[in-house]
């Protein structure tokens, strides 16, 4: 088992190694230049702005300063940020939290609405149950979080004034605080967990029809389990096994969606963090930013392999 | 008294195009310690037959519309899924056709044995770990103790089925439904398994209720036979008055469709088809539901449905061919 993630965790390598090539270069092509602000600065002289781009290595070629780029990335050096002036590790290191504690709480939303509503929607199709839960997942999926964000702000925010609308990420410690904390997250995990929980729903119901019809079951029913026992023992068991591929698959929609979510919410996350460096030029910041969601989304492929061993015993860790 | 009774059972299924009768008035009885072979073609309404006695077809769509069911003097059909609970696999224990596909393929074949055994006994986990094993054994699967442990995956097609009998006869029912326990597995196996069939029926004294198409099967293990066609029983009778004397067409249509390896090749004859297929149960035309592909239809048997009746001791059939003679 300790074998196979390891050896799982070095295919990954040169996955993230063909990630961060395609990053580079992509960013090194786009329009924008961590120095345009010092170019269009007139109190700057041309001869010190080329003596800067000499010094940073902006004027090698392109493989030249990936080379430069991974050769640091490996040390522990993630850039310098132009903009806010720290280094990008300690920038994202604050950030990284935020992101993980919203979009973790809203996938364990997401998982606690989709697996029961799925689970008795499969077990009771087309009831009225059944139509409602597909009601409500149509619509779910159908309304962006922009939307729905908005929508919640009006309504909880304006109007009731139940929930602060910007995030705040003040340190401290203690009961009130972390109150606070959960106050203030309700919104953001509400919006991107139902919308993931609406879609997940739909996976859930239609793997858990697949494999309820299946001979087993009839076998396991034969056996005077009960409902209960079968669905959760012989059924549930199976149609997690292609439900655990799909939610890896989402993952990079997941943090996708977190990005807008973060912006609309001004949760001081790596998402928000992106946005802003890539309005400000800040290269090294957006270079390092969409490696660590690259990373994530790789962690994740190996965390559903990992489960699909532990959920399908045909499937051996070799 | 017989220990199952089935009496005028009509199980009906709603479709899109209409009320499919796939079975539609069927009697069938079995004593204790009897083996009843039940014989059709696909499609005739066997499986669905014994599926409705544990209420194991999918409701809906399915639906027992009529008929009773009297196991031990009592009646299954008004009963709850819930109820019935406490009979499946403890009183009736089922056998399916495919052992490939028939046991979960996530569990270990031992936790798929015992699960029945803690639901019906009062045993504990390792009391039922012994019994399971002994289970395997009987069943004759080598290394019981080891391969208590195994997953499906890892066990063949025929030891698959060994399985499945373990599993139907763990609780020792009283009356085990065995549906085309042999059509997926090779000719080879097919009589290994019906040996063990017929040696854990000897053994534990109970009735088996043997679904098959395979006429070779019933002549082998059966005492009494049920013919089947099209959603009613045609005929019924000891095994040997069925392929000594069978009265209705179709039942004489399967007997000479067995290829016969005992006449020289003087007597030899062309294997003879019946002609046509199964008619579809939607809405059938009235009369004889035989009768298109009858030779020797007449006009009586498009119009008045035939009863089952006896013509001999313990032996019933369904045409208007014996209302002559």
């Amino acid at each position: 088992m300790s074998q196979y993630i390891l050896r799982r965790l070095m295919i990954a390598i040169p996955s993230l190694l063909g990630i961060s090539l395609v990053l580079f270069v992509v960013l090194a092509l786009a329009p924008g230049d961590p120095f345009s602000e010092l170019a269009t600065n007139p109190n700057v002289p041309p001869e010190v702005q080329a003596a800067l781009r000499a010094k940073f290595g902006l004027d090698d070629p392109i493989y030249l300063r990936y080379l430069h780029w991974l050769a640091a990335m490996v040390h522990g050096d993630w850039g310098f940020s132009f903009v806010s002036r720290v280094d990008v590790d300690t920038l994202i290191l604050q950030r990284l939290p935020t992101t993980l504690y919203v979009v973790g709480s809203s996938q364990l939303l997401a998982l606690l609405i989709a697996i029961p509503v799925g689970v008795y929607a499969a077990t009771r199709p087309y009831s009225l149950f059944d139509q409602l839960a597909n009601t409500f997942a149509f619509i779910g999926f159908s309304l962006p979080t922009f939307f729905t964000g908005i929508l919640f702000i009006l309504v909880f925010s304006v109007k009731l004034d139940w929930l602060p609308f910007v995030y705040t990420s003040v340190p401290g410690s203690g009961i009130p605080w972390l109150l606070e904390m959960i106050r203030q997250a309700i919104m953001p995990v509400m919006v991107l967990g139902l919308f993931q929980a609406a879609s997940m729903t739909r996976f859930v119901r239609s793997a858990m029809l697949d494999v309820i019809r299946l001979d087993y079951v009839t076998t396991a029913r034969a056996k005077g389990l009960g409902q209960a026992k079968v669905i959760v023992k012989h059924v549930m068991r199976n149609a997690m096994i292609p439900v655990v591929t799909l939610i890896a698959l989402q993952m990079p929609a997941v943090f996708g969606g977190a990005i807008v979510t973060e912006q609309i919410f001004r949760i001081p996350g790596i998402g928000s963090l992106l946005i802003s460096s890539i309005l400000a030029n800040d290269t090294p910041v957006v270079m390092a930013v969409t490696f660590v969601f690259a990373c994530l989304v790789v962690l994740f492929n190996l965390i559903a392999d990992v489960l699909y061993g532990w959920l399908d015993p045909r499937i051996s860790f070799r | 008294m017989a220990l199952l009774d089935i009496k005028g059972l009509k199980t009906h299924f709603a479709t899109d195009a209409g009320v499919l009768q796939a079975v539609d008035g069927v009697d069938i009885s079995i004593n204790r310690g009897e083996t009843l072979c039940v014989v059709g073609e696909s499609g005739c309404g066997k499986t669905v037959t014994a599926m409705s006695i544990l209420k194991l077809i999918a409701m809906p769509p399915g639906r027992i519309v009529a008929g009773e069911i009297m196991f031990e003097g009592r009646d299954l059909v008004p009963l709850s899924s819930h109820q019935l609970d406490d009979i499946r696999a403890k009183e009736i224990g089922f056998i399916f056709q495919e052992p490939m596909t028939s046991l979960n393929p996530v569990l270990t074949i031992g936790e798929q044995i015992a699960e029945s055994l803690r639901r019906h006994e009062a045993v504990t986990k390792k009391q039922a770990l012994e019994r399971t094993i002994e289970m395997l054994k009987l069943v004759q699967i080598p290394n019981a103790a080891g391969r208590v442990h195994h997953y499906p995956h890892q066990f063949s097609g025929g030891m698959r089925q060994r399985v499945m009998i373990a599993m139907a006869l763990a609780c020792r029912p009283k009356l085990v439904i065995a549906d085309e326990p042999t059509t997926a597995l090779d000719v080879t196996i097919q009589a290994q398994i019906l040996d063990l069939l017929q040696d854990m029926k000897e053994r534990f004294g109970m009735a088996v209720m043997l679904i098959t198409h395979a006429m070779g099967v019933v002549a082998e293990t059966a005492q009494r036979v049920v013919v089947m066609y099209a959603g009613k029983v045609v005929e019924e009778a000891s095994v040997d008055e069925l392929f000594g004397n069978p009265r209705h067409p179709y039942t004489q249509g399967l007997i000479r469709s067995i290829p016969r390896i005992d006449l020289d090749a003087e007597h030899k004859t062309r294997l003879e088809a019946i002609g046509g297929s199964v008619p579809i149960l939607i809405n059938p035309p009235p009369g004889c539901r035989f009768a298109p592909r009858c030779k020797h239809a007449m006009s009586i048997c498009t119009e008045r449905e035939p009863r089952l009746r006896e013509i001999a001791p313990g032996h019933r059939m369904a045409c208007h061919l014996g209302d002559a003679s």
